[in-house]
């Protein structure tokens, strides 16, 4: 028993594909979990960025600086009374959310934070991912439909079809990254998540910079589709506050709710995961190439504990800078100790860069390598987080029929000549 | 080749016979599409936008007909808000209503109470002394931008930029600061009396004004910055609820929306009331009647409401404040209507006086109430998108709809 539950650990592989299916349990548990908080934590730091955009404090009265605001927000979405309208489907108002949520996490068992830092490698990843996420759509049509209300149904009807056209040139996008994988040696491609981010380690290259300025072109198709497929600012059309009260969702509140914003912000996760599997190099740090001296590997290493050592930071000082009066006591004391925690994060991981650096034990030196994978992606990740807030923040919202057309006449020309200049350069250069 | 008939073909296929001779076969099993009965329900929809709806601004009741996402008519219900402020008008006396006109255009208070006092000061053949004027001038242009910044923060989050709405609201935030000093209020000020003002000026007026004028200038850049050049605004303002010039004059409407259907009527220029002929500026007006030519009318107002108070600052006489009115108000009998531009058009009052101490009737013309009749003109044959934007163009407030 004790052999099977360790017999994974020494493996370089996905435990999918080691066939371990207790260690694909494991994973799956820690990646939901994970996903659960980094979705609060998401919760938390737009409303912080987004006050602070719009020159207010955002949430500042539960916990230190609002820190406890999501959890907060949380119990009192579980506590609230379950509303399913009496004219509601209410087998189909049940399920809808469900559909929305399962499809949004089901993503996650192939997306890769390291080589081996994954459920699952699928042969067909990218295109088991896009079949997926593409699924979401389904829970927001029939929470539309059941919900037996007219502003549901015009959301959902914008959504679904907004989420139709923005597949077509999000999915060119994608095969034209897809065809970048193909120049090798053997001159066969991949679609496995993992192949394709060792497939721009093979080739010393992002697919970002390959082909400049094809490969970029891609990835901006790609970067604004996937705002449109998430439902968000500028294309949140499908819950646009100010027209259709809160589009899909209006008939829905607490547990429920909170499911449909858990799947939100999962997808939105996730797609920014596909983005930067396919052209920001996945987990690789940055020059992997150019600076591959060791001390460069130690350097770069050391960056995970820098950053939760800058995060400890700025906790430290808000605790310093926290009003001394005594209602902010014990707000005062959290935020201290939620620094010394970081700090304490902090010191683990870099004496796990150190002692990854210098050992030759294999475990510490895994898991090292380990975390600095999970970092890169995260980081990368997280850019485009704060790309989501950001634009919330600054622009106005599309009209439907501007939307269609920038969906239809813009980008799937684009992304349709994308796709075939890049196959003939692939060719030529070949 | 025979020549087949209807009946020759009957012969053929068994049960053709219903097809044939006028009988028909019956499908009502079958569930069959007819006029009667579409198999897709293709009717319009009809959807209640308001009066708890996020873009109505306040209790507006928008029934809109839509053909999927087309706004086929609309028919706006109003008096969610109604509290009969011309019927109060009869039981208070010329006095005790100054107040009340503060509650119906509740973001350009100032103005409301300028245009009754100076209609009730023409119907008592009384002239406010000039400081007054200057006075009135100075709050009533700063109320003007501060009901336009106001318009443009909640026009601004209606199309879906959230920001600009916090940035006019920190910069209003000015202007409300220097209403109450000058009165204690910040709202429903009811700043002016009838024959002039109540309050002088609080010490470091004048240097506040100026500050402000200076603090201000800036900003109205930045909202500009923000939205004039966004490619998503260009797009969900320009050709939105447009109106033509012809159209707007014969629905009545005033204003910035019609000066931006390029009519130059501002009642400032056209029949000074206050001492707005003292001071130079401009009129701006639009070429296309759209959403987007009624933003930058509105954006140009707000500049030029600052030259106004510059000038009225720098210019400000000394002198009384208050004219000769007697304590209890008893205006001859007669009848007076007196306009002014009010931020969001012209604002009239009309008195009809019995000889007594309280009206016989007033009745109030409001710009809200009456460009509101060009929503439905505006918005035919556009998307509900374009209905939300389109009432926060018109910039209505409810409490001056329904009074």
């Amino acid at each position: 028993m004790l052999n099977y539950i360790t017999s994974y650990l020494g493996s370089p592989v996905t435990p999918g594909q080691a066939g371990n299916q207790l260690w694909a349990l494991i994973y799956v548990l820690i990646i939901f979990a994970g996903v659960s908080v980094v979705v609060m934590a998401m919760n938390w730091l737009e409303r912080k960025a987004l006050a602070h955009f719009q020159i207010r404090l955002g949430p500042m009265r539960v916990g230190p600086h609002g820190l406890l605001q999501p959890i907060a927000d949380a119990l009192k979405l579980m506590l609230k009374e379950d509303i399913i309208p009496s004219e509601a489907d209410q087998f189909v108002f049940w399920v809808a959310p469900l559909i929305g949520l399962l499809a949004a996490f089901t993503v996650y068992t192939v997306i890769p934070f390291g080589p081996s830092q994954a459920v699952s490698d699928m042969n067909i990843g990218i295109l088991f991912m896009l079949g997926v996420s593409s699924l979401g759509v389904l829970g927001i049509v029939t929470a539309g439909w059941a919900s037996n209300s007219h502003y549901p149904l015009i959301g959902a009807l914008r959504s679904s079809a907004q989420m139709v056209s923005y597949e077509v040139a999000m999915g060119l996008a994608v095969v034209s990254a897809i065809l970048m994988t193909s120049l090798n040696a053997t001159g066969t491609g991949t679609l496995s998540m993992i192949g394709i981010v060792q497939a721009q380690q093979q080739q010393g290259i992002w697919f970002l910079f390959k082909f400049f300025p094809l490969g970029f072109i891609a990835f901006i198709i790609f970067a604004i589709a996937m705002v449109a497929e998430t439902n968000r600012a500028p294309f949140d059309l499908a819950e646009a506050e100010s027209e259709l009260t809160a589009g899909f969702h209006t008939e829905y509140s607490g547990l429920r709710w909170s499911l449909f914003m858990l799947a939100e912000y999962a997808a939105m996760i996730a797609v920014s995961a596909i983005a930067v599997t396919l052209w920001l190099g996945g987990w690789m740090r940055p020059f992997p190439n150019l600076l591959n001296a060791p001390v460069w590997e130690f350097i770069f290493s050391l960056f995970p504990a820098l950053t939760f050592a800058a995060l400890a930071g700025f906790a430290l000082i808000g605790t310093v800078r926290m009003p001394s009066h005594s209602f902010f006591k014990i707000q005062r004391i959290g935020l201290g100790v939620f620094a010394l925690l970081l700090a304490f994060i902090a010191l683990v991981l870099l004496l796990i860069a150190i002692v990854g650096h210098n050992s030759d034990n294999s475990i510490a030196a895994r898991t090292r390598e380990g975390i600095d994978y999970i970092y890169w992606f995260m980081l990368k990740v997280s850019i485009f987080m704060y790309l989501f807030i950001w634009y919330r923040a600054t622009w106005p919202r599309y009209r439907f029929d501007q939307l269609m057309r920038v969906g239809w006449k813009v980008m799937l020309p684009i992304s349709l000549g994308v796709l075939i200049v890049t196959a003939i350069v692939g060719v030529v250069v070949k | 080749m025979t020549d087949r008939t209807k009946n020759d073909h009957a012969k053929d296929v068994p049960n053709a016979a219903a097809y044939v001779g006028g009988t028909k076969l019956d499908t009502s099993h079958l569930e069959l599409e007819t006029p009667e009965h579409p198999y897709l329900d293709s009717n319009e929809l009809i959807i209640n936008m308001g009066p708890q709806h996020p873009a109505t601004h306040g209790v507006l009741r928008v029934i809109l007909k839509l053909d999927g996402e087309k706004v086929l008519g609309t028919e706006c219900v109003i008096g969610y808000l109604h509290r009969g402020v011309e019927k109060i008008a009869e039981n208070r006396t010329y006095t005790m209503f100054n107040p009340y006109v503060d509650r119906m255009d509740y973001v350009a208070a100032v103005s409301n109470g300028l245009g009754y006092c100076q209609a009730v000061e023409k119907l008592l053949n009384v002239e406010a002394p000039p400081r007054a004027n200057y006075i009135r001038v100075i709050l009533t242009e700063l109320n003007r931008i501060a009901s336009h910044q106001l318009w443009l923060g909640t026009h601004a989050l209606d199309i879906g930029a959230m920001t600009p709405l916090f940035y006019t609201f920190r910069d209003r935030e000015e202007i409300l600061k220097i209403f109450e000093k000058y009165c204690g209020a910040r709202l429903t000020t009811h700043a002016f009396r009838i024959g002039g003002c109540l309050y002088e000026t609080y010490a470091g007026f004048e240097k506040e004004v100026k500050s402000f004028l200076k603090f201000v200038a800036p900003k109205i850049d930045e909202y500009e910055a923000l939205l004039t050049t966004n490619r998503i605004w260009l797009e969900r303002t320009k050709n939105v609820g447009t109106i033509s010039a012809a159209d707007a004059i014969a629905l009545g409407v005033t204003g910035p929306v019609l000066r931006a259907s390029g009519v130059k009527w501002d009642i400032r220029k056209a029949i000074p009331y206050a001492n707005y002929a003292d001071f130079d500026f401009e009129i701006p007006t639009g070429e296309n009647g759209d959403t987007y030519d009624r933003y930058l009318v509105r954006m140009v107002e707000m500049r030029q409401s600052l030259r106004i108070i510059e000038q009225a600052v720098n210019g400000i006489p000394e002198g009384p404040i208050m004219a000769k009115v007697p304590k209890v108000i008893k205006p001859a009998v007669g009848e007076i209507y007196h306009s002014i531009e009010a931020p969001k058009g012209e604002l009239g009052y009309f008195i009809v006086s019995d000889g007594s101490t309280q009206p016989y009737r007033l009745r109030v013309r409001p710009p809200s109430f009456v460009n509101l009749q060009a929503l439905d003109v505006m918005v035919r044959g556009m998307l509900v998108a374009d209905v939300v934007a389109v009432i926060g163009t018109l910039d209505i407030v409810l409490g001056e709809v329904d009074r």
